[in-house]
């Protein structure tokens, strides 16, 4: 095989590998309406990707305000436009930083575990074992976990988003002396609803991207401990970049 | 019956199977014996349609599942039990949601008829008293058992057995083997035992088919087996490293 051919053949599999891809999630949204739904299995995912990543945020959420606050506080003083701190903090979390950083961290602490769950049912014939049950691995391995994102991210935003705000809070009236009042009534003048819309269509795409990445890459991962840890590695590498990748396109949009 | 005729496929550029021919009567408990990674698995994964041919037609009970669409295949999926070389449990899911699995998603039964099914199946397997434990707390011979009994739970008429006994003791293999044999009287299904225990597997099967490079050298009741001529099943039984099959392609 020449080189060209090589290129042609590496080509051809890449575009075969996004078709199959973006099979898979068709497939996977037109199970999400075909009964009979799969409550409880959903509600146990939901519980894997909300619950379990609740420290992760609250603890990223506080830390992203709290430097937010400081350094936001120094650049408006520089203008003398301290008072609009409140503000700064709460749009750059509620339409930026909320949705994404909460993503990413959830698709560190959550995703690369669904990646390596659904791997290691792949090479220990599991899924196998539900195909030769006449059963669809889709509808009930896949299907619940992404329901379970699209619910769960959008929330996890919001604790972010709140947690952060209550940081920069603290950092900018508790320990730089900025008033109580106006750190919140400036949040209420300038935080519209269509900021928070923004943050939250986010979030929604954020959970069908993770979940869709991490779903597809643990569903073909390749056998051995080799494979798993390689399919969880590209969900997490590749998540994020689409992550980061549809936040900017996102952004664009609503501006 | 099953038959399969001239079945080929390649996988990763390699012919595996090279034209398997194959034809089971109905309640036939058969093994298929062969080295190691002759496709074996791959030939018994094709009977339910988890791979598909290159060429070739594999027939049950007159249908030829090769043409089949996903959605037909999956009907005749429902007729088919299968015990995975590892077993293949469920590891989030207890013993008794395991076997209550096919029961709860593809029957339509009440609760009480799914506990009495999986009792049934426990006992058969003599697990009893061992459902509300987790797959990773049984014994490799525990695993076995309950893989067979999650197989037999919807009463398949045809079952597959992939290597069960692998990585068992003496003494569990040829119990398992025994739980073959007395659920094969039982439930009168159609067996398809894939393995290389020699000679614990002669006992058990009505006939042998050997699988070596990609095809079926010979076929024929256990004692015919046993007793073959063909150079390669004699080496491959006997286990010597001289002969046609060359020791160091192993």
């Amino acid at each position: 095989m020449n080189p060209l051919e090589k290129l042609g053949a590496k080509a051809v599999g890449l575009l075969r590998s996004m078709g199959d891809m973006f099979i898979f999630l068709i497939t996977a949204l037109f199970y999400i309406f075909v009964p009979p739904f799969k409550f409880r299995v959903l509600l146990k995912q939901i519980r894997f990707f909300g619950n379990k990543s609740l420290v992760v945020i609250v603890l990223t959420g506080a830390f992203t305000g709290m430097v937010l606050g400081l350094q936001v506080f120094y650049t408006l003083r520089k203008f003398g436009s301290e008072a609009l701190l409140g503000p700064a903090v709460a749009l750059s979390l509620v339409r930026e930083l909320g949705p994404v950083l909460s993503a990413l961290m959830v698709t560190g602490r959550a995703g690369s575990a669904l990646t390596a769950e659904i791997g290691i049912m792949k090479i220990t014939e599991q899924i196998d074992a539900i195909l030769a049950m006449a059963l669809n691995p889709i509808r009930y391995l896949i299907v619940p976990n992404i329901v379970a994102a699209i619910v769960v991210f959008p929330l996890l935003g919001a604790v972010f988003n709140l947690v952060g705000i209550y940081s920069g809070y603290i950092v900018g009236v508790k320990i730089l002396g900025l008033s109580k009042g106006t750190y919140f009534s400036q949040i209420e003048n300038f935080l519209g609803m269509e900021d928070i819309k923004i943050g939250f269509i986010k979030s929604v795409f954020f959970g069908l991207i993770v979940s869709w990445v991490c779903c597809w890459k643990g569903y073909t991962a390749e056998y051995g401990a080799e494979g798993v840890s390689k399919a969880t590695t590209q969900a997490v590498v590749l998540s994020s970049v689409l992550i980061l990748v549809s936040d900017y396109i996102i952004g664009t949009f609503y501006l | 019956m099953i038959e399969i005729i001239e079945l080929k496929k390649r996988l990763n550029g390699q012919l595996v199977l090279k034209g398997v021919n194959l034809r089971i009567e109905d309640r036939e408990l058969v093994a298929i014996i062969g080295r190691s990674g002759t496709g074996k698995s791959v030939l018994i994964k094709h009977l339910i349609g988890l791979f598909k041919p290159d060429s070739g037609s594999i027939i049950i009970d007159g249908m030829d599942i090769v043409r089949f669409s996903t959605r037909q295949l999956c009907k005749i999926r429902e007729r088919f039990g299968v015990v995975f070389q590892g077993g293949a449990l469920f590891d989030s899911m207890s013993i008794y949601d395991n076997i209550a699995f096919p029961l709860r998603e593809r029957l339509r039964l009440s609760e009480k008829e799914i506990e009495d099914r999986v009792s049934r199946a426990l006992d058969d397997v003599g697990l009893l008293g061992h459902e509300h434990k987790f797959p990773a707390e049984l014994s490799g011979g525990m695993k076995k058992r309950a893989a067979l009994a999650r197989a037999l739970v919807t009463e398949p008429s045809i079952v597959l057995f992939d290597e069960p006994t692998t990585g068992l003791d003496p003494i569990t293999l040829n119990a398992i083997f025994r739980l073959i044999k007395k659920t094969h009287r039982k439930y009168n299904f159609t067996g398809i035992i894939v393995s290389h225990d020699i000679p614990e597997i002669f006992y058990i099967v009505d006939k042998v088919a050997m699988l070596e490079d990609g095809k079926i050298v010979e076929y024929g009741t256990a004692e015919q087996i046993q007793h073959s001529s063909h150079p390669v099943v004699r080496q491959f039984i006997t286990g010597a490293t001289e002969g046609p099959i060359e020791a160091t392609a192993l």
